[in-house]
């Protein structure tokens, strides 16, 4: 497995060059392949692009043109689906959210932190599912179902708003320096979508979420240091999700 | 290494349509969801606007006004009983989403808010009526997400990021299983069950301008295709007049329905000298050929002069941002455009297939022009052809598509899987599959997929996107004939076991060809025009030979031999479409 840095050469010269409206960007990628070596390592490359070209594609025109082993998820590619959750330039963001011109002329790329790396920048979301599903992330009301829908007054509606946005990228936890730790912690995004249930006038299962999330691996671990909130990319003010939260398990206020 | 799994039943996707069936099929018998994704990756998440049902909840409405709606949005090609049983099965789907926690937008008396959308009508089109459920501009997402959430209360087994390769029938032809990949360690493993339901998505992914996720490449229909099944109207491709433009992500036809206008280069208002009653919330088909006229006569805008533009400046900025976040993000982030203060560049981007796995409305495939049942295998959202959308889906109806049908196929194939038997399996049933992998990883060197892909896309659009032609689609008949070529003799880099993503791309790739050649074979035959299928040397539509369904087999040696079924008919008599 070649280590070094891939060098512009003059076969390349239709691909990596100085058309007009495009740019170089510099692109170092932290590698890893169990099947190959149980150490990371640095690839770098140099590609031309647009300047609005999005940084998973370049990621893509990397792959398909350079280094086919290149692994990373992907799909809708705008932001919508939450695959491409990666630590660029040090924050985590969405590959698909970023452009060249935003990052330019040079972009470090490593998985996001806290989670096992399986392949490159493809880390194990099973223990980020885990924590999710911890919460009963889903309506519990048994009070009978009425025939038509169930009435929620605009005001009550909008009180939970912003926490139905989460797409589960995982960018919001894997930024928190709590869920780094070993100690164990449900992480934001958990937090996130208990948020989204027990602020909906809809459900009975309020209480039960937060005495899961009064434990000791729960909302109290959160050390407000606002990672979450500048990390995700729905824009979510995860931090202010968490305290709300919080305040409702202390004041039973909900 | 090969393990053997068996189940009753087995859901392949895990988008909506995947998880309204595994939630029927999870209660009544054992079932796994096979998706290559995280469930919550899938492309149901990225639909915007709504989700139509006739609701009446701010305004007069009725199921049979949107079924007529629906089978005139179709262009008469819609199975009409079909058509009507959706729209009727439509409002309590909606009432169960609410009442599985979906988080509508109220009116302010505190029920579901409904809003317009393209084709959607009153009177039979005398005026546009709300019938459009929302939740803001990410009704899709918050359809995907309580799907899963329900999912997750049922304890629903997904095998994530397993990929189906293969369909597996006994020796008269009755569902014995499939053959799966899992990403993770390259393994392939082999699951038994009774029923089999696909739900695996579109394959926009064939055209160069696409809304469509990577994953949407058809994988569904191209392995049923393969094993007999025929592909339904393959031909019939929407292409959504409001792409972002260059790179086709959607912005959602809710911004029209907010009040949003279409503008050429002059900033004229042009559908209103094509769609003179509702404008801008014509149907889908009819604004981008419209886009293309514009274009046509030097009164496209941008670079290239092919370029129209979204006007919301004019809109309250509060419904902008109540009601149109994410896409107003989207122009923000990608194009650098100020949506609240600017017209946003679009174009024509390729959305939706309407054509697909024939079924009938239990969701069970049928095949032939008898709709011969084919036992325990199932098909259902926009892999399936029930078909409902005809020559050209409404807006919403790819939603409410999923959860009727979703759930009618789910039902069905937990029915048939309580009462038959396992098939036998075929010997060595993971063989073909392991010689098709085999074959990609043992070369050394060879022809490189992504040039194949780029091929593709790029000639597909441009010479089987909204406008078509028989020189066109037979010049991309050829083209298809030499990609295949260097297909069989592509080789890959990467060789490991692990996240093979690079053998996963290639496989992907061998199924948008499939996909491509059932289309374009499918469109070179029908010479009319109608719905999505636009022939500028048949510009009109034919009804006395045309009122038909395509069905395109593949034979043994690859070629396709095309076939017919008739239109199921009900109330509505074909009449001409004027909006």
């Amino acid at each position: 497995m070649a280590t070094a840095a891939e060098t512009l050469n003059a076969s390349d010269d239709q691909r990596v060059g100085t058309k007009p409206g495009t740019m170089l960007l510099t692109v170092r990628v932290r590698r890893f392949n169990p099947e190959v070596s149980q150490d990371s390592w640095w690839d770098e490359w140099t590609v031309q692009c647009e300047p609005l070209e999005r940084l998973v594609e370049v990621l893509h025109q990397i792959k398909w043109r350079h280094d086919g082993t290149l692994s990373f998820r992907r799909s809708c590619a705008h932001g919508i689906c939450g695959s491409d959750a990666m630590l660029i330039n040090g924050r985590n963001q969405l590959a698909c959210k970023v452009l060249a011109e935003d990052v330019g002329p040079k972009v470090t790329i490593e998985p996001i932190r806290g989670l096992p790396v399986l392949k490159d920048l493809i880390v194990d979301m099973d223990p980020f599912m885990d924590e999710y599903r911890g919460v009963l992330p889903f309506l519990i009301n048994d009070s009978g179902e009425p025939d038509k829908e169930r009435r929620q007054s605009q005001e009550d509606r909008h009180r939970y708003d912003d926490t139905t946005k989460c797409i589960l990228c995982a960018c919001c936890t894997t930024s928190c320096p709590v869920f780094w730790g070993d100690g164990g912690y449900v992480g934001p995004a958990a937090i996130v979508n208990a948020h989204r249930f027990i602020f909906d006038s809809r459900d009975e299962a309020g209480r039960e979420r937060m005495k899961i999330l009064s434990e000791k691996t729960g909302v109290f671990r959160c050390r407000t240091t606002f990672n979450c909130t500048d990390a995700c990319p729905r824009g979510i003010q995860v931090t202010k999700a968490i305290q709300e939260v919080k305040r409702a398990i202390l004041f039973e206020r909900f | 290494m090969t393990t053997t799994h068996t189940y009753d039943a087995l859901v392949i996707g895990g988008g909506g349509a995947g998880m309204r069936a595994a939630i029927e099929l999870s209660g009544a018998v054992k079932t796994a969801v096979i998706s290559k994704l995280y469930p919550t990756r899938s492309h149901t998440g990225a639909a915007q606007g709504g989700v139509c049902a006739a609701l009446g909840n701010t305004e007069e409405d009725h199921p049979e006004w949107h079924a007529f709606d629906t089978v005139k949005g179709g262009d008469y090609l819609v199975d009409q009983p079909a058509a009507m049983l959706m729209t009727e099965e439509a409002v309590q789907a909606i009432y169960q989403l609410e009442r599985w926690g979906l988080p509508f937008n109220r009116t302010p008396d505190g029920r579901i808010d409904q809003r317009r959308f393209g084709g959607h009508t009153a009177e039979h089109g005398e005026r546009p009526v709300r019938r459009a459920c929302y939740a803001a501009d990410r009704t899709g997402h918050m359809i995907l997400q309580t799907l899963y959430q329900q999912c997750v209360k049922r304890n629903v087994r997904f095998f994530n990021e397993f990929y189906c390769l293969d369909l597996l029938r006994d020796q008269d032809g009755t569902t014995a299983g499939i053959v799966a990949y899992e990403l993770a360690t390259g393994e392939l493993h082999v699951f038994r069950a009774k029923s089999v339901v696909f739900a695996t998505g579109g394959y926009g992914r064939m055209f160069r301008v696409t809304s469509n996720a990577h994953a949407l490449t058809g994988d569904g229909p191209a392995v049923v295709w393969r094993r007999g099944i025929p592909l339904e109207d393959m031909e019939m491709f929407q292409f959504h007049p409001t792409g972002l433009a260059r790179l086709g992500v959607l912005l959602s036809e809710a911004a029209r329905g907010e009040g949003g206008i279409v503008l050429n280069k002059d900033g004229e208002r042009f559908m209103e000298r094509y769609a003179p009653t509702i404008k801008d919330l014509a149907p889908r088909d009819m604004v981008s050929r419209a886009i293309y006229q514009e274009i046509k006569e030097g009164r496209g805008g941008g670079p290239n002069g092919d370029w129209a533009f979204l006007d919301i400046s004019h809109l309250d900025p509060r419904v902008i941002q109540e009601k149109l976040p994410d896409i107003t993000e989207f122009a923000r982030i990608y194009l650098k455009v100020e949506p609240t203060k600017e017209p946003v560049p679009i174009q024509p981007t390729a959305h939706y297939a309407m054509g697909g796995i024939p079924t009938d409305t239990e969701g069970r495939v049928v095949i032939g022009s008898d709709e011969t049942v084919v036992p325990g295998l199932y098909a259902a959202g926009e892999c399936a052809c029930v078909s409902v959308h005809g020559a050209n889906r409404l807006g919403t109806n790819s939603l409410l598509d999923l959860v009727v049908f979703g759930r009618r196929a789910g039902d069905d194939a937990a029915r048939h899987a309580k009462d038959a038997e396992l098939a036998p399996l075929p010997e060595k049933p993971e063989a073909h599959t392991l010689d098709r992998l085999n074959g990609i990883l043992g070369r050394s060197a060879g022809d490189n997929g992504a040039d194949i892909r780029k091929e593709l896309q790029d000639n597909m659009f441009d010479l089987a996107f909204v406008v078509r032609s028989e020189e066109g689609l037979t010049k991309m008949q050829s083209i298809l004939g030499g990609l295949r070529e260097r297909y069989d003799r592509v080789a890959i880099t990467d060789k490991s076991a692990l996240y093979n993503t690079d053998l996963m791309e290639t496989v992907e790739l061998g199924y948008l060809l499939d996909c491509a050649d059932a289309l374009v074979a499918s469109a070179i035959a029908r010479t009319e025009s109608r719905g999505g299928h636009y022939r500028e040397d048949h510009p009109l539509r034919d009804d006395a030979n045309w009122l038909k369904h395509s069905l395109a087999y593949r034979n043994d040696d690859g070629s396709i031999r095309l076939d017919y079924k008739p239109v199921k008919m009900g109330p509505y008599i074909p009449m001409e479409r004027k909006y």
